[in-house]
């Protein structure tokens, strides 16, 4: 019955589509049409060394607020206040482990006590195997010799997640008891993370400095949402009737929320903390173009002198930190979810009294042990150079120096072997994709490109959609990169197909396969808590620094949260449905093609949204490695004085670029019936 | 409305909710006279619970009986005021609730109220002691005290040794136990319960039911039970207040509702019931006619059907009914067998269609017997 229903209605709104899309086949068929004579023309060039006066108001505000930091009450009073804190916080978070301190020629506590800490914290959180994952891990930074590197990464990444909990838990039970709040804070957070990682550097620097201060707020911006939203999703998510209950034995507000809203929520906020964790230090690694400290610089200055065993050493530590940091969070909640029966024990009514007694008393004993041994390691740490400087840490570590120079000999074959293979690719791509798409969109004229987007607007997401629309393009107009802008979307645009085509690819072939999604999915779990960073390496290793290069890491980067997405959208067309396909006798092709995609219609439009938005926080990253255009500014922005101006204008360049997709794809997926598909972080839903 | 022994300790009278958008307009103008149908169509209201009156004794089990969705559920939280109700007033020994600041309600709540939920409400992270102690915690109990008392209701709903088990641990039977317990623990002078073995399977059901007879013979506590099961409803209910689409049908002892059916929704739902069972002699007898033989037995208006029978039959003369030293009338083996025999025949209608499901639900039953004494 339900079906027959939504089959009505995916009939009624099919006319509408088939109509949609000629209209778009249309706008772009005279587009190319117009394009052939108008080619070159007005299409607002800016070289990278030329400002506009926009750029030049925007140097001298920089200027300006440099000469009245000192003075101001709002810096005084306010902006400086929160940056030496925020400052403050780290450097504290430094001294202990990774930067000399209270003139001594090392940390407070040396690499034995941090590793022996990391093995006591992971058993406290988790278990036995995730300490055992954090002590290994942990070693694996001495040896691969950038243990203070990452210490430095260590405590700007804590520095924020502490923030962000002190900030983003109460916010998120409050948000979770008041539909008044969550009614606010969602447009708020829904604006957050739809921004393109990264555009709210320049402006952070502008207030708060170049430094550990602004890379520590931008990470709490980017990375407080998830902890916000999922701890009051847990706190929203308690059954009534265990309210309901508690309120009939007279138990106040705050006893319920006490009582029953907190632990019964309680797994799910660890969940949250673990996202945070994950999105800090994705952020913190990036945060390097703007003074973070840690791997991410290793890994910039390294990809600037095109030194991939070095980037490729570096990015090594920072998958590591990820996945014991990933590892020991996701453990640590299920044994939240555990902890209250420590008593009982887990295996309840199978675990006989004895063996729950023993187990029990086995970890404590454990406990203690680990605790004497950190303590014994800390102090010795404290004392001797040897504890606290990691062995051969001169020589690139015993283990680093081996890496850096066998991955540059396996770049450097490459270079010299593959690279007919590799630069074949490259040019095809370049010369049959790449170029000529580029070539459309920013060879146009300003006002055709215009006119067509919004067409394409209207096709695809209504008129609603149009005033923000039209006020995006009159801000990239405004901002003087339009070109620039133009460039990088059409990147943006070629790199969000190709995740598309693999997310169907892929995501059929998951959603179809329970084995193939067994096989796959934890593969794509692991690489979306991956930070940004560590997709170029390997990119620029094969393909040198190119547009292409950029494009491949943003492709790869942002696949994962497509594929899940359309996985779990074929996976939720109901088995009937799919039944009655297969018995009226239709090939597997057909019942892909006209029903299994068609009903995941909702998932398809929001892996199109969610990949947009991840390849676009790619753009400023790609920067670095040849992407050009608004990401080689924003990135020149920070280190030449003289382009700060234009390397902030690019940002919001990218910010417009970034609401525009958003915009019209959420639009889109209104149409299609589907809701916003904010739930989805990090590709987990909730 | 009748047979009210002892003072009334609940006394509710006009009592109305009503779901939706500005709910003060129904009550009390023409839109109240509206069929539930009529007013959802007219105003988006819903009237849950429109008009309800009644008086509840000292320990007296009151039932509150109905289909799903004729509003049991939201009456049973306005007497609390888990919903806040739209008109009317709730009495407790003459205070009406609905005037209690929230202080107070909070006060109300801890020591003279507790409730029994259809899906239990038990908290999940704690152990089946620190559920029991939950209405002790909240209201400030210290801990040693909380334990000794939740220990003594552990024993008391047949769940001694199972202190330390987390609810999930737990049949759904004894997890009602727990939930019972809770509510026993804080000594209340009102227990409400909400269709609490509605999830049961049904011998376990039967068990439950029993067990809150027991309670209430050692503890002696006023009771407010809502059901959908007719069953349930006349082996428990001192008396039961039938109710249809919000309003009330019938309020009565269980053999006036089966005996004198207050319209065809009653009739309906008494259709099933073993008459034989409910059905008192009172209301089998005949009068007296000048020529009856008044040599026969006697016995009082209230032994059941069932239990009069076999001295009815036995007798050569009609059974006299007699009360207070009148006679009222005359019982015959004409009228026991008219009784008697409609329940047969509608038993073995249904025995041949239940025999299976009898079966299977003993087995499971004979478990969790078990794992009940075990
Ligand atoms: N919170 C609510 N909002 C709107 N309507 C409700 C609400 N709660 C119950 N109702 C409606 O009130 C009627 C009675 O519900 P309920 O008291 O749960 O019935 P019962 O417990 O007898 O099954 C139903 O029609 C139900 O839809
Ligand atoms: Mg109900």
């Amino acid at each position: 019955m339900a079906s027959v229903t939504a089959t009505a209605t995916a009939i009624r709104r099919g006319t509408g589509r088939v109509r949609r899309s000629w209209l778009i086949v249309g706008t772009l068929v005279a587009w190319v049409l117009l394009w052939i004579p108008l080619r070159g023309h007005d299409t607002l060039p800016l070289p990278v060394a030329q400002l506009r006066p926009l750029h030049q108001r925007l140097n001298d505000l920089n200027v300006y607020i440099g000469n009245h930091r000192a003075s101001s009450p709002f810096f005084t009073g306010f902006v400086n206040v929160i940056r030496s804190g925020i400052a403050d916080l780290t450097t504290f978070l430094q001294s202990l482990i990774s930067q000399p301190s209270y003139d001594r020629p090392v940390p407070v506590v040396g690499w034995l006590g941090v590793v022996a800490l990391a093995v006591l914290v992971g058993y406290v959180l988790a278990n036995l195997r995730m300490a055992v994952l954090a002590g290994v891990g942990f070693a694996c930074f001495g040896l691969l010799g950038v243990w203070q590197e990452s210490m430095d990464t260590l405590a700007a990444t804590l520095a924020a997640v502490l923030i962000c909990l002190l900030i983003g838990l109460p916010l998120g039970v409050w948000m979770g008891l008041s539909r008044a709040v969550e009614r606010t804070l969602t447009p708020v957070l829904d604006f957050m993370q739809a921004m393109p990682t990264f555009v709210y550097l320049a402006p952070l620097t502008l207030f708060f400095l170049i430094g550990p201060a602004s890379a520590v707020i931008a990470t709490f911006v980017y990375a407080v949402p998830p902890v916000i939203r999922i701890t009051a999703h847990g706190i929203r998510g308690v059954p009534e009737s265990a309210l309901e209950s508690s309120r009939s034995l007279g138990a106040t507000g705050w006893q319920s929320l006490r009582t029953v809203r907190l632990p019964m929520a309680r797994r799910t906020i660890v969940l949250g903390i673990n996202q945070t964790t994950m999105c800090a230090l994705s952020m913190v690694t990036i945060a390097a173009l703007i003074g973070a400290p840690g791997l991410g610089q290793v890994v910039v200055h390294a990809l600037e002198t095109l030194d991939v065993g070095t980037a490729f050493n570096a990015g090594l530590g920072i998958v590591i930190m990820a996945i014991v940091l990933d590892r020991v969070t996701t453990a640590a909640s299920v044994r939240v979810e555990q902890g209250y029966r420590r008593g009982v024990g887990a295996a309840g009514l199978g675990g006989s009294l004895g063996g729950r007694l023993s187990r029990r008393a086995g970890r404590r004993l454990l406990l203690a042990g680990l605790g004497v041994l950190a303590v014994v390691a800390v102090y010795l740490s404290y004392t001797f150079v040897w504890a606290a400087v990691f062995p051969a840490s001169d020589s690139g570590g015993l283990l680093g120096s081996g890496v850096v120079r066998g991955i540059n000999a396996v770049d450097h074959w490459v270079q010299l072997h593959l690279n007919s293979v590799t630069d074949g690719i490259k040019n095809v791509a370049s010369y049959g994709l790449i170029n000529p798409l580029q070539s459309l969109i920013a060879d146009s004229p300003w006002y055709l490109t215009c006119a067509v987007v919004v067409a394409i607007c209207l096709a695809v997401a209504g008129p609603r959609t149009l005033p923000v629309t039209a006020i995006c393009l009159a801000l990239l107009i405004g901002s003087g990169v339009w070109q620039d802008a133009m460039v990088t979307l059409s990147a943006t645009l070629l790199a969000t197909v190709m995740v598309m085509v693999l997310g169907v690819v892929f995501g059929v072939w998951m959603g179809r396969s329970d084995r193939v999604d067994r096989v796959l999915r934890p593969v794509l779990d692991a690489a979306q808590v991956m930070p940004a960073f560590v997709y170029l390496v390997p990119f620029l290793g094969l393909f040198g620094t190119s547009r292409f290069t950029a494009i491949v890491a943003a492709v790869v980067f942002a696949a994962p949260v497509a594929v899940k997405l359309i996985a779990d959208g074929v996976r939720g067309v109901p088995a009937e449905v799919v039944e009655s396909a297969a018995s009226s006798g239709s090939t597997a092709w057909q019942t892909i093609v006209k029903v299994q995609l068609p009903m995941a219609r909702r998932a398809l439009t929001l892996a199109a949204n969610q990949g947009l938005i991840y390849v676009l926080s790619m753009v400023v990253v790609g920067g670095l490695v040849g992407g050009g255009a608004l990401g080689y500014l924003v990135v020149a922005g920070f280190s030449q004085i003289s382009l700060f101006g234009k390397g902030l204008a690019a940002g919001v360049a990218i910010v417009m670029l970034g609401i525009l997709l958003d915009r019209i794809t959420q639009g889109a997926a209104r149409r299609g019936g589907a809701r916003s598909g904010r739930s989805y972080w990090m590709g987990r839903t909730y | 409305m009748t047979g009210v022994t002892g003072d009334a300790t609940l006394d509710v009278t006009g009592l109305w909710k009503v779901f939706g958008p500005k709910p003060d307009r129904v009550v009390g103008t023409p839109l109240a006279a509206l069929s539930r149908a009529e007013l959802r169509e007219r105003t988006g209201c819903v009237a849950a619970v429109r008009d309800i009156s009644f008086t509840v004794a000292a320990n007296e089990v009151f039932v509150v009986m109905g289909l799903s969705g004729s509003g049991k559920s939201t009456l049973v939280r306005c007497l609390t005021r888990l919903i806040e109700p739209t008109a009317g007033s709730v009495r407790y020994d003459g205070d009406d609730i609905r005037e209690a600041d929230p202080r107070r309600l909070r006060e109300l709540r801890r020591h003279r109220f507790a409730m029994v939920f259809q899906h239990f409400g038990l908290l999940p992270h704690r152990r089946v002691i620190d559920n029991i102690g939950y209405g002790l915690e909240v209201r400030g109990v210290r801990k040693d005290e909380r334990y000794r008392r939740a220990g003594e209701v552990l024993d008391l709903v047949g769940l001694s040794g199972y202190a330390d088990y987390f609810p999930d641990q737990l049949s759904g039977g004894m997890q009602q136990r727990v939930g019972l317990g809770r509510a026993l623990a804080v000594d209340p002078e009102i227990l409400f319960f909400d269709e609490p073995f509605s999830a049961l399977d049904p011998l376990i059901r039967r068990d439950m039911q029993n067990e809150v007879i027991r309670l209430h013979h050692e503890v002696g506590k006023t009771m407010v039970f809502i059901t959908h099961d007719l069953h349930e409803a006349l082996r428990l209910g001192d008396r039961i207040l039938i109710m249809r689409d919000g309003a009330m049908v019938q309020v009565g002892r269980p053999d006036e509702v089966v005996g004198a059916p207050a319209d065809d929704y009653v009739r309906d739902f008494v259709a099933d019931v073993p008459k034989s069972h409910v059905l008192t002699i009172r209301w089998v007898m005949r009068p007296v006619r000048a020529d009856d033989p008044l040599d026969g037995p006697e016995l009082g208006p209230d032994v059941v059907v069932r239990d009069a029978a076999r001295l009815v039959l036995g007798a050569s003369s009609p059974v006299r009914v007699v009360s207070g030293g009148q006679l009222l009338g005359l019982v015959d083996d004409d009228a026991i067998l008219r009784v008697i025999v409609v329940d047969d025949e509608r038993r073995g209608a249904s025995r041949a269609v239940a025999a299976g499901v009898d079966t299977a639900e003993a087995g499971a039953g004979t478990a969790e017997t078990a794992a009940v004494e075990g």
